[in-house]
This record gives C-alpha cells, structure tokens and sequence, in this order.
C-alpha cells in the first residue's frame, strides 16, 4: 500500500518539504502494510464500538453559564483588532 | 530532607507531626530538581515562586489544623495539563508560548486537596510516543542509567517521582503512556478505567483512548490519588456519575479467592526472556498470597496494535486539526515528525474511499477486542502480565524505525482499547534497569487492582529501590 503523501498533507494542511516526502512515504506506507492484517479477520455482522463503558447519549440542560472573558479568550492571540481575532483573507488575497 | 526518601502516606505524617513543614518539603523538591534537571531532563517548566507561595499557605492551613488529602504535598503535572497562568506546552514548540486561563478539572481537585504544583513535566510531543524521545524540549533520562530511555509518553513524571522531585506527578496513558514508564522508573503507574477521571482541560491526543492517571511509588499512594481524581464532572460527558470509594479501604494482604487470568498471548514469542521470568516470579508471589492462577486466552490480542494505529492516529488528525496559530500557540508548521506522521495516517484512513477499510474495520475488530476480555472476566477477577515485551532500550536506539517504537506498546494498548483500568507495579530489575507488570481488571474495578497491587507490593518492595544519582 502506497500513501500519496504529498496529497495526504495538502488535505491535513501540512506542509512537507520535498527531501522529507520519501522519508514520510516509506515510514507511513511500512505502518498501513502492517495494519493490513485486519482485513483478513472476518467481522461479518460486527458492530462498530461507539462507547466502552455504557454511557449514551449523555444530556445536559441549556443553560448559560459564566465562561471566558473576551479579553481571556484573546489572551494568547498573536493578531487581534478591536477585541477580535484578526485573520488573513481567506477569499482573496486580501 | 530527600523526598525519595518520603511516600505521601509518609509525608503527611511528618507534616502533621511538625518534623518539616510544608514549605521545607517543597524547597526540598525544587532543591532536588535544581540539583538533577540538567542531568535527567523531567522537567519543561519549574513554578518554584508559585509552589513556595502554596507551601506558605498549606503551612498556615496545617498550623489551623485544617486536613485535606494532599495538603502541603509537592507535586507535578504532565505539561498536557491545563494551568491558568503556567505556561502548558504539549511538549511541542506549537505551543511553547501558550499560557491557558484556565485549569484541568483534575489541576482544580488536586489544588483543592492542597497539592503544591513544582512545575510541568516533560513527555513526548502531544503524548505521541513509547520514550519520551519525541519531546520537542530534548529526551528524559532514565535515572537508573542516563543512556537509556525512561519511558513514555509521560516521561518526565515517573523521573520526577523516582528522583525524589515530588511525591506525586500526572500522567496521561492513550497506549501505555503511564503504564511504561512507570515500569521502566521503578514507581506505580495507574491508568483508570475509561471516564473515572475528567479529561477536561487536557491536551488531547485520542478522545475515545485517553485516560488520566498518575505516578506514586506506592500502591497505597496511587490509591488515594485517585480518591481525589475520580468522579463525574460535567464538563466532560464520558465521566459516569458512579460513586468514588475509599480506595484505600481495600488494601490488604490476603488475596485468596482471587481469579488472575494469565492470556497466553501475552506469555508468547516476542517476549524478552528476562522478562518472561520476571512476570513468573510475579505470578508465583501472587500465588504464595492466596491467588488463583487461571490460563485464559484473549485471542484478538494480536490485532491490538493495529486497531490502535488506526483509530488512534484518526483521532489524533482531528484532535490535532485546531491548532492553526490563530486563537494560540503557533502555526502548524511547528508540528514535530511524529505529529506529522500521525496527521497524515489519520487523515489517510479517515479520507474517501479509505474509511471502510480502515477506520470502519479497526472499529469492529475493536468490538472483538472488548467481547475477548469481557469473556475473560466471566473466569477471572484480573490479568496479569509484563507492561512492555522487553526492558527498557537505549536512547536512540529505536527512532528512525517508527513502527518498531509502536509495537512496543503491543501489551498496553489493549487496556485503552476496551477502556479497561491497569495499574502497573514495580516488579524487579533486569540489567539494573527496572520493570514492571500490569493488572488489568473490568470497568471501574480500580479498587480490586489497588488490592492485587498492594499485596504484591508488600511481599516484594521493589519500589525502595532508589536510582543512584550523582550528589
């Protein structure tokens, strides 16, 4: 099994410089070769493990509660404005 | 004062009695990291201010006669926890510079039962690892011989608790991370049950797999810990509202009529020699302590590592996907490789035309997993078997060989797999280098273990053997 790493990292958003492409290829492509093994383990039938302990659908009330201060939940922004994050553009090079 | 010479139980003896005061102990602490962090690297950030400030205040507190769980105890967190104010790094240069406004549910408990924070330890970036060699921050030393690796992910709290740098520290297992190294440092390790411990507010590797847990020397130590630990917290929805024992109630020293499953997987090719007796003399003193030994087989065990690195790694790439630099830390190009990899794997087997084959399959294969132990424990109260196929290895010796690192992991992964709680116990010495076994029981049995756990502790005592380290 190949893995198309340049391809991988462009929807992971990574970026991957040409020297380690062949690195990463190999290492990942020996690790799929061995998880291969799976598909020989007949799981005709077998449900899919959603939860380990029993709990399901776990609800709770909506209700506001007191959470972040605006100026808190900017504390560690490199770029804000006006009390908000400030990105790049995300349409145009703006 | 040398801490490595003090249990918590012992500790806070010796604060109730005034032999040292709160303050004295966490000087001594903060004086042992000065003296070894150079040489073992636990540690990414020491609060030597902030602890001395609550060792001032928890000696107040015990001056009033106040008695709260851990009330002048120094201890240390694995750098995953969230700590309003204390800078909280992963281990990865992503976020060497993000200070959280808030603390981790168990930071809060901890703090509340009086524990005094010395400071943050190292581990593999963002937990990702067997050896603590992938920490952006340089490797942990093993303390009982620098050129071999401590174990990981958590590297840093078992060499903090082992060195006598504080008398307990946190960890996170989502493979083994807590289980290993606490065998390859000579301390218990306990990685609870799926849900009995809140993740909220720790930086998180693979939602369905991780489990808090943390580093004592003894079993009696771990069990109070969890005391504080444990419980349903709304603000992370897998923690069941199951009631928090007195773990300590059921410390002892007879085990008869007690079940241990022995899984003939386990005990199988690939296990070191050595290790193989070390976890038979383990079997032997259990019996001599009135427990039953019963052969059982956990037949899809093998396919355990591959579960693991599919589902893991498919939880790790959308975990991961949030750091962007823009709300903080910074850019994805700070990713380490082993991130890296992992994003990839995980987006590979998560992406169109991938996801049956992969992620749909590990999660069946997962089912038979859970079905082998659930049959299991119809026969037996508890497994037992060695944490790691082998001793520890030396620094360097496994990290251009990514999957040879991941198979290390083979008896571990298992236990997050099916959720199940595991508490690895000192149980020798190989080389000079220490080693442990795993007692692995159903959902929420922590106190059974905490029972196995300490008899076997008793009769054997490995733990008081202290690393030699240079003065």
């Amino acid at each position: 099994m190949k893995i198309n790493v340049k391809h991988v990292a462009k929807l992971a958003n990574l970026k991957i410089t040409d020297e380690d492409i062949n690195k990463f290829e190999t290492q990942l492509s020996e690790v799929l070769q061995y998880v291969d093994h799976l598909q020989k383990i007949d799981t005709t039938g077998v449900n899919e493990t959603s939860q380990v302990t029993g709990l399901e659908n776990v609800m709770r009330e909506d209700i506001a509660k007191q959470s972040l201060t605006q100026e808190e939940a900017l504390a560690n922004a490199k770029s804000k404005h006006n009390g908000l994050y400030q990105v790049k553009g995300i349409l145009d090079n703006e | 004062m040398n801490l490595r010479n003090l249990t918590i139980t012992e500790a806070k003896e010796g604060l109730k009695n005034k032999q040292f005061s709160a303050v004295e102990l966490t000087q001594a602490a903060l004086d042992q990291i000065k003296l070894q962090d150079n040489n073992l690297n636990a540690f990414i950030t020491v609060t030597e201010n902030e602890a001395l400030d609550a060792a001032g205040h928890a000696d107040k507190l015990i001056t009033q006669g106040e008695d709260k769980p851990l009330l002048g105890i120094p201890i240390a967190l694995k750098d995953l926890f969230s700590t309003k104010g204390i800078r909280t790094t992963a281990a990865s240069r992503v976020l060497d510079n993000y200070v959280p406004q808030y603390d981790a549910t168990v930071v809060t408990r901890l703090k509340e039962a009086g524990g005094v924070i010395v400071g943050k330890t190292n581990c593999d970036a963002w937990a990702h690892g067997s050896s603590g060699e992938n920490s952006d921050f340089d490797p942990t030393k093993n303390p009982y011989n620098l050129e071999y690796v401590p174990g990981g992910s958590s590297s840093g709290s078992p060499v903090a608790v082992t060195s006598g740098m504080s008398l307990m520290a946190t960890g996170t297992d989502t493979g083994g991370s807590i289980r290993l190294p606490a065998s390859f440092c000579n301390v218990v390790g306990l990685k609870p049950t799926y849900g009995r411990v809140s993740r909220y507010g720790i930086v998180a590797m693979a939602s369905s797999l991780d489990s808090i847990g943390h580093f004592t020397k003894t079993v009696a130590d771990s069990a109070l810990v969890l005391g504080i630990t444990a419980g349903h917290d709304p603000l992370d929805a897998t923690t069941p509202n199951h009631s928090v024992p007195n773990y300590n109630e059921f410390l002892g020293y007879d085990l008869k009529g007690i079940r241990i499953g022995v899984p003939k997987e386990y005990y199988a090719q690939g296990l070191d020699k050595n290790m193989h007796k070390l976890a038979d003399d383990a079997l032997k003193v259990l019996i001599s302590r009135g427990a039953n030994v019963i052969d059982i087989t956990l037949p899809y065990s093998q396919s355990a590592i591959a579960v693991y690195y599919i589902i893991q790694t498919a939880e790790v790439s959308s975990n991961l996907g949030r750091y962007d630099g823009i709300r903080y830390g910074n850019d994805r190009s700070y990713f380490g490789d082993e991130a890296k990899r992992r994003i990839m794997l995980g987006t590979y087997v998560l992406s169109a035309g991938y996801y049956d084959a992969y992620y749909k399959k590990a999660q069946q294969v997962r089912t038979l997993i859970v079905d082998d132990f659930r049959k299991a424990f119809e026969q037996v109260d508890a497994i037992v078997a060695p944490v790691s196929p082998t001793p520890p290895w030396k620094i360097g010796a496994k990290t251009d060989d990514p999957l040879a690192m991941y198979l290390s992991d083979i008896f571990t992964v298992t236990a997050n797999i099916a959720g199940l709680p595991g508490l690895a116990v000192p149980a020798g010495f190989i080389n000079g280098l220490p080693s442990g076994i795993q007692i692995l029981g159903p959902h929420f049995s922590e106190d059974k273990l905490f029972k196995i756990g300490y008899a076997y502790e008793q009769e054997t005592q490995f733990w008081k053997e202290a690393p030699k380290l240079n003065e």
